[in-house]
């Protein structure tokens, strides 16, 4: 396939003449292709093997369901569709959308008591939104990673439903549905 | 010596031979090369290796600074990480030699066999070759020593302190900072997030596109810290063609497909028994247990991340038996 003059997707240069051969796959919610696992000497649970795609499309929005866990830190997988609770954590987090497009909203509160101490890892749910100071917002699409900080309460909204990964603690919302999501039998 | 040694580390390499290539010695180890092939020698064996693969292999075991657990090189020489110290072994974890009593094993301080491997890297690897490409981006690592190629050897690692992009952080790539799209990733879209800061906000809230990032990494099977939350690492990498070693964990890790497919053989880690074969896809995520080591291939570049976590005690938990080698009991 030849594109002289093709704008090509959003970002890329214009006017480039060159000969595209290679076709990058990613997933969606809506169109993925689960992997294989064959066995050959061994227990398929050992492996944990899953696919966030199938993971989110039956989960519940924004239920935060453990696709990895090493020790206390995990990787959630989260079904991003309309607005989710508030939420603040101690410590660092990261949002990597997979699929769709998602607002994240940052407001510092003006109680400091909201921040959970060092000792709570993972992130909490706050009873609405918080009085405070708007910190801003990042829209963020497919491929895009966004801090979400430490000691600052957030909210994610996606008016189509998404798919964000997210890096973090287990905390008491973390849900773990192994057996599930998880090949289970060779 | 043409590279730069630590100070107090005496590198022991000996002059030129016919090809123009030095011959290290590491304890009881030697190790040689011609045009085409690298020879390890040590008191109970022998043993020969392509001169890329072992480059390739190499490579990453300087660059990752032995990395977690074993670097195999390939079935038989490889390196054991103790942080602080390296294992250098031949036949180990190889079934056969170990039942012949004919492997070995030696132990160094880190910065002896780090200067001696950087050395061996350096000396060994001719202009025009560069052990992170794939192999269709790259000159040959074969024939008479010319030249060198310490640009493609000493790449600076990533390694995010929180994530990049951030103020004072690892910097996204661009066409100007001297990563271009790479040839397999043209259809990747290079949109940035919108990121809205309310004035005084600039250096907290941050976003930045990641897969436009790893479209334009340089390099292959290099995993490398774009965030980082405590002892979590997320890094994510490039792979393409094969990953030039056999990585035997010392802890349990983690691979997310981000993009395309890679497919691993899985072995068990001490004696090489095939395990299983996992074929990942986009939006796959495996555990890879402690006991097992691994090998990918990716028949197009793909998008790969690599989550570890780095606390430094699970070496030891696991050996010893206090924790399983799995990730999750279910």
């Amino acid at each position: 396939m030849r594109f002289k003059s093709w704008p090509g997707p959003p970002g890329r240069p214009r006017g480039v003449d060159e000969v595209t051969k290679y076709q990058t796959k990613f997933g969606t919610l809506n169109d993925y292709e689960k992997g294989i696992l064959e066995v050959i000497d061994d227990d398929p649970k050992r492996y944990t093997y899953s696919n966030m795609f199938e993971v989110a499309s039956m989960s519940n929005p924004y239920e935060k369901v453990a696709v990895a866990k090493n020790m206390e830190f995990v990787l959630e997988v989260v079904r991003a569709e309309g607005a989710s609770d508030w939420r603040i954590c101690s410590h660092d987090e990261f949002a990597l959308v997979m699929d769709g497009e998602v607002e994240f909203r940052f407001i510092k509160p003006d109680d400091a008591s909201l921040v959970p101490p060092p000792e709570k890892e993972g992130s909490v749910a706050l009873s609405g939104e918080p009085t405070g100071t708007r910190m801003g917002l990042v829209r963020a699409r497919n491929g895009h990673m966004t801090l979400l900080p430490a000691g600052a309460a957030y909210r994610m909204k996606a008016d189509q439903p998404g798919v964000v990964m997210l890096q973090t603690i287990a905390g008491d919302d973390t849900v773990y549905k192994w057996a599930e999501i998880c090949r289970t039998i060779p | 010596m043409a590279v730069e040694t630590a100070p107090g580390v005496k590198v022991d390499a000996g002059e030129p031979n016919e090809h123009g290539y030095r011959t290290f010695r590491l304890g009881e180890f030697e190790f040689s090369r011609n045009e085409y092939f690298v020879y390890v020698r040590w008191p109970t064996g022998s043993h020969v290796m392509s001169a890329d693969s072992f480059l390739k292999a190499l490579q990453r075991d300087v660059a990752w600074d032995f990395f977690y657990g074993i670097v195999n090189f390939d079935g038989v020489v490889g390196t054991v990480n103790h942080y602080g110290t390296v294992d250098l072994f031949a036949g180990r974890y190889n079934d056969s030699y170990r039942k012949a009593e004919l492997d070995h094993l030696e132990n160094y301080q880190t910065p002896l066999i780090r200067e001696t491997f950087k050395s061996m890297l350096d000396d060994w690897t001719n202009e025009g070759f560069d052990p992170f490409a794939s192999p269709t981006e790259t000159g040959s690592a074969f024939g008479p020593k010319t030249g060198d190629n310490r640009k493609a050897i000493t790449r600076h690692r990533v390694t995010a302190k929180r994530m990049v992009g951030l103020p004072g952080d690892e910097p996204i790539r661009t066409d100007d900072s001297g990563f271009p799209i790479n040839r397999h990733f043209l259809d990747v879209p290079q949109d940035e997030p919108e990121v809205l800061p309310e004035p005084g906000f600039e250096s907290e809230i941050g976003s930045f596109n990641l897969f436009a990032y790893l479209s334009r990494s340089d390099v292959t099977w290099n995993p490398s810290v774009v965030s980082a939350c405590k002892y979590s690492l997320a890094c994510p990498t490039t792979e393409e063609y094969i990953l030039p070693i056999i990585h035997g964990n010392d802890r349990v890790e983690w691979f997310v497909q981000l993009s395309d497919e890679i497919w691993w053989n899985v072995e068990d880690r001490d004696t090489g028994t095939a395990r299983v074969k996992v074929v990942m896809k986009p939006g796959d995520v495996s555990s890879m247990p402690a006991d097992i080591r691994h090998q990918g291939y990716a028949p197009k570049r793909s998008m790969l991340w690599v989550w570890e976590n780095a606390n430094p005690d699970l070496p030891e938990l696991l050996s010893s038996g206090k924790l399983p080698p799995v990730a999750v009991d279910f």
